[in-house]
């Protein structure tokens, strides 16, 4: 059984008061996501990212297809109890604490009395929400509502768990917590299905991806399917270098930039001039600072995609 | 606890926390306090003035509560997208707003009851420093029946609610729900005038669409037995009950029509 299954999943809405226009916010959208699995769904800002998450949360209605979470179909109360849903940037009720709040929803799920408290607590202490608990949600940054939303989607320790944008509004170390959040529930066997642009997040963190764009879905798959781990060159940070000799360390063909003194940043061409630039660099006597493989990244592959897909929009 | 009365139950906490709810009732029972100096002013009339003082201002402020809190049960849930956290909660559709309209209502039940009892405190203050011969041939200050007037306010209101209800599922503004809902608040005022339209012009169209009105808008005028009650005019317990079974059954489909069409409403 799937965690997520859609079929030909639709949504159309007509667009103007006056003139209503018909607009295709998601087209005939197939998907597969097995449990356990952590699903990152990608696109541009419109590509139809929400639209799939309400429609899977039944916060919309489709115009056709249909859609399953846990082999029953989405809205089925009994389903709601085995999933959790963080909204895009989420918004809550303002006179309430996060206490509250989380006290409320939990309520909602069946939770009673000690239990109750002792998961409410569990979770703040999880999104590290501390002493303001007990603040009104109107004092809340957005940040510490992004932590606040998290908390109240993994409240019922849900089996499949939607994430739309996650880590919009969170600092560096907000977003590193997040990552640690979803690597612990992949840990635990649970299903993430997350959207998002931030395509880093999404390669370091997806066992599968899909990538949609002006509604339909371009591509799905493994990362590694989509961005085979292929070196095509090397970027390195050397110092110690004469200006007249870089070129000539860097050899043939590379790119040479200067970052400040005698540090340079250089781009090597291909996979093989690594070893012969390393002797070079020892013999004149500099240092190796970093090197790093050029490869194609999912934002490679993604930007193609998407530029693919538009072409055959506008074609 | 069914998820309809949790829901009731989290709608009563954030809204008595509004702060708008405390101004409101906060200057309702100001307005009571003070109205014994107003009946100071009309000479021989001081308690009637007071008792219609104290249960125009409970109708009055009721209905800023009912409207601009209850508006806020799901306009202001979609405009800021609380609502979307909220559906995805173990919580049909119809438990959700059935929930929202019993918490409003309670909420609305407690501040009528505050500002009852501030009232009863104003005409008890009344019969200590007004002669003793001040009540004769009238109802006694501390009429109990007071409490029929406030009753049928308590209905007017919780028609109300139903009314602003009904908008909010409609519209995604929570200011065209108040403008809507106080449209057909004032409309209601005016039952007899559109069934009486006839004596008024002589177009048929005209008296057709004033006649229609009538039977489709909701008859607040009806639940207005203030000046009954405060000259001690009799009101028969058939219209009482009557009127209650008319708010009951118009509330009834007002929750409904509301259900409906919250159920298939798509959140954009």
């Amino acid at each position: 059984m799937d965690a997520i299954r859609t079929e030909g999943l639709s949504k159309h809405y007509s667009v103007g008061f006056w003139r209503p226009r018909p607009y295709i916010a998601l087209d005939g959208l197939d998907l597969h996501v097995a449990q356990g699995e952590v699903f990152g769904f990608l696109g541009p800002n419109g590509a139809g990212k929400t639209t799939t998450l309400k429609l899977l949360m039944q916060l919309i209605f489709p115009t056709s297809g249909r859609a399953e979470i846990l082999g029953r179909p989405v809205g089925d109360v009994a389903v709601r109890r085995r999933i959790g849903y963080l909204p895009e940037n989420p918004f809550f009720y303002d006179n309430l604490t996060a206490e509250e709040l989380l006290t409320y929803f939990a309520s909602l799920f069946g939770y009673r009395g000690a239990e109750r408290t002792a998961r409410v607590s569990r979770m703040l202490d999880d999104v590290r929400i501390g002493g303001e608990r007990r603040f009104q949600l109107r004092k809340y940054s957005k940040g510490m509502l992004q932590r606040v939303g998290l908390a109240q989607a993994l409240l019922n320790d849900p089996d499949v768990v939607f994430l739309d944008e996650p880590m919009s509004g969170l600092d560096p170390i907000g977003r590193r917590e997040v990552r640690d959040i979803i690597l612990r529930l992949r840990d635990r066997g649970t299903t993430v299905f997350f959207s998002s642009h931030i395509l880093g997040d999404a390669e370091t963190l997806c066992s599968r991806v899909a990538i949609v764009a002006q509604g339909k879905l371009v591509a799905s798959g493994t990362v590694s399917e989509m961005v085979p781990f292929r070196v095509r060159g090397w970027e390195l940070i050397v110092s110690g270098l004469a200006p007249e000799r870089v070129q000539d360390v860097a050899g043939p063909g590379a790119e040479v930039r200067q970052i400040a003194d005698a540090r340079y940043h250089l781009v090597l061409p291909d996979a093989t001039s690594l070893d012969p630039a390393m002797g070079r660099l020892t013999a004149v006597g500099g240092q190796l600072l970093s090197v790093t493989p050029v490869r194609d990244t999912l934002e490679d592959f993604f930007v193609a995609r998407v530029r693919q897909a538009n072409d055959r929009e506008v074609g | 606890m069914p998820a309809t009365l949790l829901v009731a139950v989290h709608v009563f906490r954030d809204s008595i926390r509004d702060k708008v709810l405390y101004s409101i009732v906060a200057f309702a029972v100001l307005l009571m306090g003070t109205s014994f100096l107003i009946g100071q002013l009309t000479a021989g009339q001081d308690v009637k003035i007071i008792k219609d003082l104290g249960l125009a201002a409970m109708s009055l402020f009721g209905l800023f509560i009912a409207i601009f809190i209850g508006i806020g049960l799901v306009s202001r849930e979609i405009e800021r997208r609380s609502i979307y956290a909220m559906l995805a909660k173990p919580v049909r559709r119809y438990e959700f707003i059935i929930g929202k309209y019993v918490g409003l209502v309670g909420t609305l039940l407690v501040n009528l009851a505050i500002m009852a009892v501030a009232y009863y405190a104003v005409l008890a203050y009344m019969t200590v420093v007004l002669p003793p011969g001040a009540f004769k041939g009238g109802p006694p200050a501390m009429d109990p029946r007071l409490l029929l007037a406030m009753g049928m306010i308590a209905a007017e209101l919780a028609l109300v609610t139903a009314v602003a209800l009904f908008w909010s599922t409609f519209s995604s503004s929570a200011l065209l729900s108040a403008a809507l809902t106080a449209g057909i608040w004032v409309a209601g005022q005016f039952g007899s005038d559109l069934r009486n339209f006839d004596q008024v012009v002589n177009s048929p169209a005209a008296v057709a669409t004033a006649r229609g009105l009538y039977y489709v808008l909701p008859n607040f005028a009806a639940f207005d037995i203030k000046a009954q009650v405060v000259h001690g005019l009799p009101v028969t317990a058939g219209y009482f009950a009557m009127t209650l079974l008319y708010a009951v059954a118009y509330i009834a489909m007002l929750i409904t029509a509301a259900v409906l069409i919250f159920s298939r409403r798509d959140f954009k």
